[in-house]
C-alpha cells in the first residue's frame, strides 16, 4: 500500500486536523531540540540522544495522559491516586520477575508472565479501590486517591516488606532503597546473549552498530532509540484504543455519566458497574505504562511514586484538553518536552552563552546586585540546578493556576467527537461508515 | 414504531378486568421530620393514560421518585407487572421497563440529540467495553449501531425535531427540550412510562402535538403516568385520574367522578381533609 | 423490667446506627487490649504515657493547622490542597524574624533571613529556644501569624477570587498550582536544605519516666490559647455569628444582608493566621526546618478536618488531638513505620462511611 493513501486513510479516520497536528508538533519539538544541541555544540550522538531522551518522556507522559484522560476526561472520576498504580504496576512486575536468588528475591517468572501479571493485579486491585470509593464526590475520591497512593508508597517503602516471608513464600520489595528490575528487554532484539555484561550483537545488532558507527552513534543509544520506537508504537495503539472506545456505546455512556449521572441510570445503565470498569482499566494501563517507563532505567523505588508524580500528569492533561486523546498526546509531549525537559536545556544554554561564572550563594546577594542594574548575578544564580528546578515547577504552578482560570477544559477543550461506531447521517446508504 | 408486539385489547384477563401493570401499596417516605409520602396506595391499568394530579406539596414527584428507583421507600411495597420491585435501583427498575421523565428536562447537553437517543436504548451489545474494541465483536456492535440510528430517526421524525438531529441538546429551546426528553426515553422501549410534568412550560401547539402523540403510543400498547397541573389536559385525556394530598391520595376513579369529588375540591381550596 | 427496656434499646441502636455500634465495639476492643498489654507487661506504662503525650503534641499541631483548612473548605467549597504551603511559608516567615532577632549585631543579616541555609548559621551558636529567646520566638510566632494571613489574601485575590463561581475540583486543581508555586518559591529562595533551628540547651521534663520537651509544651500552651481565643471570637462576636452562619449556608446569609466577600477575607485572614501559628510552633517543635515540611502533613491535617467534620472549628480541633493520639497509640500494635498509613487508612474509612465527620453539620459551631 503506498503511503498517499495510507496517509490518506488516516487522515479520514482522523480527521485532517489531527493527523496534521501531532505531525507538525513531533517535528516543532524535534526541531527546537536539535537546535538547543547545535547551540550547545554537541556531536551527532549527543543531539540523536537528546532527541532520544525528549520522545521518550513525551511518549510516557503522553500515554499516561491517555490512560488519565479515559478515567476524568471520559467517565469524569478524578484519580489523584495515579502515582499508587503506577508503583503497583512497577514493583509487581520487578516482584514477579526477580529471581529466587536474589536479593531481596522474588518468584523468579518470565518477564512476559510477570508483566501480564503485574497489569492483571493492578486492574484488579484498581478496581477493588473502585468498589467502595466510586460513590464519592470528585473532591472526596481524590483526597481518597491520592491517601490510598501514600499508603502503596508508603508499604513499599517500609523496612519491614524489604524482605520478607509470608505463607512460606520469600519475596521483597527492598524498602527505601528500592528494587532492581530486570535489564532493558529491547536488548534481546540486538545481542544473541543480552543478559551478560558484555554481549555480542547478533545478526540484527552488527548490521545496524556497524552502519552508525561511523557517524559516531553508540550502541547503547541505537537500543535507546530502538526502545523509543516500540514505545511510540505503543502509544500508537493506545491512542487507537482510545478513540475506538470514545466512539463506542460503551463511551457513549460514560460521556452521559460523567454529565449526569442520575439522568444516565434512570435511562437503565448500571453507573457504578461502567466507572468500576473504566476505573480499573486506567489503572491497570497505568500500571502497565509504568513499567514501559522503568525497565529502561533497570530498578524502580518508592521515590518516584510521589504524588506530584500523579499531578504532572494532572498538568498534562489539562494542557492538552479533558477531552480528545490527540489532547492527551499533546498536553503529554508539550509537557514532558518544554516544561520539563526544556529549562535544563535553557539552563545550559544560558550558561554557555552569558558564560556566568561565579553565582552568589544566595538570592539575597543576587538581588542586591540588581541596584546596581546587575541582571548577570541573580541570572547565575537562577539557572543553578536547584534553582532552575524551582523556577520550573513554579511555572508549572502558573501554568496550572492559569488553565484553571482561563481553560478549565484544557487547551484543546472538552470532548467533541460523537460517541458513535457509525456516522450519524440520515442516509444510512454510505459507503465508509467512519470505520 | 411497533412496541412489543402488544397490543392494548390483547390485555384482557380472565375476569374481563385490564392487567394492572403498576401496584403501589401504603407507600411512605419522610425526610428528616417531614413526611414527603404519608401512605399511597394505588394501582395503573396496562395500556391506559392516568393522570396523577394534586397541589403542590401532595407528594407526587416523590411518589415517582419512591417509585422509579431515585429515592428508597421507608415503606411500602411497589409491583411493577407482577414483578416487586422495592427499593430497586433506578436503572434495575428501567430494566423493568419502567421509565420516568423528569420534571426539569434533562437534557444531556454536551451531546447531540442523535447521542442522546442512541444513548437510551437498553442492552446495547457495545456497551462491553470489549466489544467496543475487538475486530470481530465490534462488526456485531457497528451493526446494531445502524439498527439504533435508524430507530433514532424515526423517533426524531415521530416527534418532528428531524432538523435539531445534530445540535447540542444544550443549544435546544426548551420545547424542543421536552419533546427530546420525551424521545430518548421511549427509544428505551418502555412498557410504561412515569410523566413527570411533560407539559409545563410549553406553548399550546406543541402541546396539542405532544397529547396526540401520547394517544398515538397508547394505540401501540404504551402505559402513561402522568403528573399535570392543567386540569383541562387531564380531564379530556386520561381514563383515570388519581388524586393525592398531603402524602396520600384521596380519591382515583374516571376523570368526570373526582371532577365532582367534594373532598377533591377542598383540597385544591387549600382546606384541611380527612382521607 | 429495666433489663428489657436497655434489651429493646440497645436492639434500636444496633439497628438504626450498625457503623456506630461497630466503632464503638472496637474502640472497646482497643481499650481492653491496651490496658491488657500494659498490664502483662507487653507494653511498658511509661511508653504508653510516651505514645500518648507525643499524640497530643501532634495532635495539637493537627488541629491548631487544620482550623484554617477546615473554615476554608466549607466557606469557599474547595479543598485547598495549598494549605500545607503556607503552613511551611508561615514557618519560614517567622523563624526568618526569630533568627533576625536573636543574632542581628553578631551574624549577618542575609545569613540569618535566609535562616542559616547556604551560609550557615550554628544554630547552636544562635542558641535560640524558649528558656533562651522567648522575645525572638514571640516575634517569630507573630510575625508567622501577620505574614501568613497577608499572603493568603494575597492567593485569594489573584487566584481564587476570579474563580468564586468554579466547581470545586477546580478550585481544588488550581490550589496545586498554588502549592507547586509557594514550594517551590521557597525551595528558589531558601534553597533545599534542611536547617536546624533551635540550640543551647533545650529545657525538659521528665516526669514517671515520660520525657516532656519544652518545646512540646510551649507547642501545646500555645495551641491551646489559639484554638481559646478562637473560640470565644466565634461564639462573642459579631464577626464569629456571621462566619459561622455563612459556613451554615453561604445563600442564606447573602440574602439576609452579612457581606460574603468580607467574611471571606476574615475567613482567610484568621485562618492564615492560625495555619501560619501552627507553622511556626511545628517547626519549633521539631527543631529543623525544611521547604516540605507542611506539604508533608498535608494528607494528615486533611485526615484531621475530615475526621472532626468538615466545616466544623472544634472538629479541626477535636479531630486533630483524636488523630495524633491515635496515631501514636498505634504504636502499640503497629510498627512506626505504618502510622501515617494507619491515619490514611482512617481517614479513608472516615470518608467512605460518614463523610460528614465525627461533628456533623457543616457549621462551624
Amino acid at each position: 500500500m503506498s503511503t498517499g493513501s495510507l496517509q490518506a486513510r488516516a487522515e479520514g479516520w482522523l480527521g485532517n486536523n489531527d493527523v496534521r497536528l501531532l505531525i507538525t508538533l513531533a517535528l516543532a519539538i524535534g526541531g527546537l531540540y536539535a537546535l538547543f544541541s547545535v547551540v550547545l555544540g554537541f556531536q551527532l550522538n549527543g543531539t540523536v540522544n537528546t532527541l532520544r531522551r525528549v520522545a521518550f518522556l513525551s511518549a510516557i507522559y503522553a500515554m499516561l495522559a491517555l490512560a488519565l484522560n479515559l478515567q476524568w476526561g471520559y467517565a469524569g472520576l478524578f484519580n489523584l491516586g495515579a502515582a499508587g498504580f503506577m508503583a503497583i504496576g512497577v514493583y509487581t512486575m520487578g516482584i514477579l520477575t526477580a529471581p529466587v536468588t536474589a536479593s531481596p528475591p522474588g518468584f523468579g517468572l518470565p518477564l512476559p508472565v510477570a508483566i501480564v501479571g503485574a497489569i492483571l493485579v493492578t486492574g484488579i486491585i484498581g478496581g477493588l479501590a473502585a468498589l467502595p470509593a466510586i460513590r464519592l464526590r470528585a473532591d472526596y475520591l481524590a483526597i481518597v486517591t491520592v491517601a490510598f497512593s501514600e499508603i502503596v508508597r508508603l508499604t513499599l517503602r517500609a523496612p519491614e516488606f524489604a524482605n520478607t516471608r509470608i505463607a512460606g513464600v520469600a519475596f521483597g520489595t527492598g524498602g527505601a532503597t528500592g528494587l532492581s528490575l530486570p535489564s532493558n528487554p529491547i536488548r534481546i532484539l540486538f545481542y544473541t546473549d543480552p543478559a551478560t555484561t558484555a554481549p555480542a550483537p547478533n545478526a540484527l545488532g552488527a548490521a545496524i552498530f556497524s552502519a552508525v558507527e561511523p557517524l559516531g552513534i553508540e550502541e547503547t543509544l541505537v537500543i535507546g532509540w530502538a526502545y523509543v520506537i516500540v514505545l511510540c508504537l505503543c502509544l500508537g495503539l493506545l491512542y487507537w484504543l482510545m478513540i475506538r472506545i470514545g466512539k463506542s456505546p460503551f463511551g457513549r455512556v460514560l460521556k452521559s455519566i460523567r454529565e449526569d449521572q442520575q439522568v444516565t441510570q434512570a435511562l437503565g445503565k448500571d453507573t457504578r458497574l461502567f466507572k468500576i470498569k473504566t476505573f480499573a482499566l486506567g489503572c491497570a494501563l497505568m500500571g502497565l505504562i509504568a513499567i514501559f517507563w522503568r525497565l529502561s532505567g533497570g530498578y524502580a523505588s518508592p521515590r518516584m511514586f510521589k504524588p506530584i508524580q500523579t499531578f504532572y500528569i494532572f498538568i498534562a492533561l489539562f494542557i492538552g484538553g479533558t477531552g480528545s486523546p490527540t489532547g492527551s498526546i499533546v498536553g503529554g509531549a508539550l509537557f514532558a518536552s518544554l516544561l520539563f525537559e526544556g529549562p535544563s536545556f535553557i539552563r545550559r544554554v544560558v550558561a554557555e552563552y552569558l558564560q556566568l561564572s561565579n553565582a552568589p550563594d544566595t538570592l539575597v546577594s543576587a538581588l542586591a546586585e540588581l541596584g546596581t542594574l546587575d541582571v548577570t548575578p541573580l541570572l547565575a544564580y537562577s539557572v543553578q540546578d536547584v534553582s532552575i528546578s524551582a523556577l520550573r515547577l513554579m511555572l508549572l504552578g502558573i501554568v496550572l493556576v492559569y488553565l484553571m482560570q482561563r481553560h478549565p477544559d484544557g487547551l484543546l477543550g472538552h470532548r467533541k467527537a460523537i460517541a458513535s461506531s457509525v456516522a450519524l447521517s440520515q442516509q444510512a446508504t454510505r459507503e465508509d461508515d467512519n470505520e | 414504531m411497533s412496541k412489543n408486539g402488544h397490543s392494548a385489547r390483547s390485555d384482557q384477563t380472565r375476569n374481563g378486568q385490564q392487567e394492572q401493570i403498576l401496584k403501589v401499596e401504603n407507600l411512605r417516605k419522610t425526610f428528616g421530620g417531614i413526611t414527603a409520602v404519608a401512605d399511597v396506595s394505588f394501582h395503573v391499568e396496562k395500556g391506559s393514560i392516568t393522570g396523577l394530579i394534586g397541589p403542590n406539596g401532595a407528594g407526587k414527584s416523590t411518589t415517582f421518585d419512591l417509585i422509579t428507583g431515585v429515592q428508597r421507600p421507608d415503606g411500602g411495597a411497589v409491583e411493577f407487572n407482577d414483578t416487586e420491585i422495592t427499593g430497586y435501583r433506578s436503572d434495575q427498575v428501567a430494566n423493568q421497563g419502567l421509565v420516568r421523565t423528569f420534571q426539569i428536562a434533562r437534557e444531556l447537553s454536551e451531546m447531540t440529540v442523535l447521542e442522546n437517543l442512541m444513548l437510551a436504548p437498553q442492552n446495547q451489545a457495545g456497551e462491553a467495553v470489549w466489544r467496543a474494541v475487538l475486530p470481530r465483536a465490534r462488526a456485531q456492535v457497528v451493526e446494531q449501531e445502524k439498527e439504533l440510528r435508524e430507530q433514532a430517526w424515526e423517533m426524531l421524525e415521530l416527534f418532528e425535531i428531524e432538523h435539531v438531529a445534530h445540535e447540542s441538546a444544550g443549544n435546544l429551546s426548551g420545547g424542543q427540550r421536552k419533546l427530546l426528553e420525551m424521545a430518548r426515553v421511549l427509544m428505551t422501549d418502555p412498557e410504561m412510562v412515569l410523566l413527570d410534568e411533560p407539559l409545563a412550560g410549553v406553548n399550546p401547539t406543541l402541546e396539542e402535538k405532544l397529547i396526540d402523540r401520547l394517544h398515538t403510543l397508547k394505540e401501540q400498547g404504551y402505559t402513561f403516568l402522568f403528573v399535570e397541573h392543567d386540569m383541562d389536559v387531564i380531564m379530556n385525556n386520561c381514563d383515570t385520574v388519581i388524586v393525592m394530598h398531603q402524602g396520600s391520595v384521596l380519591t382515583e376513579g374516571q376523570p368526570d367522578a373526582v371532577k365532582n369529588n367534594e373532598k377533591v375540591l377542598d383540597a385544591y381550596l387549600g382546606e384541611e381533609v380527612k382521607i | 423490667m429495666a433489663a428489657r427496656d436497655y434489651y429493646s434499646r440497645g436492639q434500636n441502636l444496633v439497628y438504626n446506627r450498625p457503623v456506630l455500634v461497630i466503632f464503638a465495639v472496637i474502640g472497646v476492643f482497643l481499650v481492653f487490649d491496651i490496658l491488657r498489654q500494659v498490664g502483662t507487661g507487653t507494653v511498658a506504662i511509661t511508653d504508653l504515657m510516651s505514645y500518648l503525650w507525643n499524640g497530643l503534641v501532634l495532635g495539637m499541631s493537627l488541629g491548631l493547622a487544620g482550623v484554617g483548612l477546615s473554615m476554608t473548605y466549607s466557606i469557599l467549597n474547595f479543598a485547598n490542597f495549598a494549605h500545607g504551603d503556607l503552613i511551611t511559608s508561615g514557618a519560614f516567615a517567622g523563624w526568618a524574624t526569630a533568627f533576625l532577632i536573636a543574632g542581628l549585631g553578631e551574624f549577618s543579616v542575609e545569613s540569618l533571613i535566609l535562616i542559616g541555609g547556604p551560609i550557615a548559621v550554628g544554630s547552636n551558636e544562635l542558641g535560640i529556644n524558649v528558656v533562651n529567646t522567648p522575645l525572638a520566638l514571640l516575634a517569630g510566632l507573630l510575625v508567622a501569624a501577620v505574614l501568613t494571613a497577608a499572603l493568603s489574601l494575597l492567593l485569594d485575590r489573584i487566584v481564587f477570587r476570579p474563580m468564586r463561581s468554579a466547581d470545586g475540583v477546580t478550585l481544588m486543581i488550581a490550589s496545586v498550582g498554588v502549592a507547586l508555586f509557594l514550594r517551590n518559591f521557597l525551595t528558589y529562595s531558601f534553597l533545599t536544605d534542611s536547617r536546624g533551628l533551635t540550640g543551647g540547651n533545650v529545657p525538659q521534663f521528665t516526669v514517671a519516666g515520660v520525657t516532656f520537651g519544652g518545646h512540646q509544651i510551649t507547642l501545646v500552651v500555645v495551641a491551646a490559647l489559639l484554638m481559646l481565643g478562637t473560640h470565644i471570637l466565634l461564639q462573642y462576636t459579631k464577626i464569629g455569628t456571621a462566619m459561622r452562619a455563612m459556613a451554615a449556608n453561604k445563600d442564606l446569609a447573602k440574602v439576609t444582608g452579612i457581606p460574603t466577600e468580607r467574611v471571606v477575607k476574615l475567613t482567610w485572614i484568621i485562618g492564615g493566621g492560625l495555619t501560619g501559628c501552627a507553622g511556626f510552633l511545628i517547626a519549633l517543635q521539631q527543631g529543623t526546618l525544611t521547604v516540605t515540611m507542611g506539604w508533608d502533613l498535608l494528607l494528615l491535617v486533611f485526615a484531621a478536618v475530615i475526621l472532626g467534620g468538615v466545616g466544623s472549628i472544634y472538629g479541626a480541633m477535636v479531630g486533630g488531638v483524636i488523630l495524633g493520639l491515635a496515631s501514636r497509640l498505634a504504636l502499640v500494635w503497629i510498627p512506626a513505620s505504618f502510622l501515617l498509613v494507619a491515619a490514611f487508612v482512617i481517614m479513608i474509612v472516615m470518608l467512605l462511611v460518614r463523610p460528614s465527620g465525627l461533628f456533623s453539620g457543616r457549621t462551624t459551631a
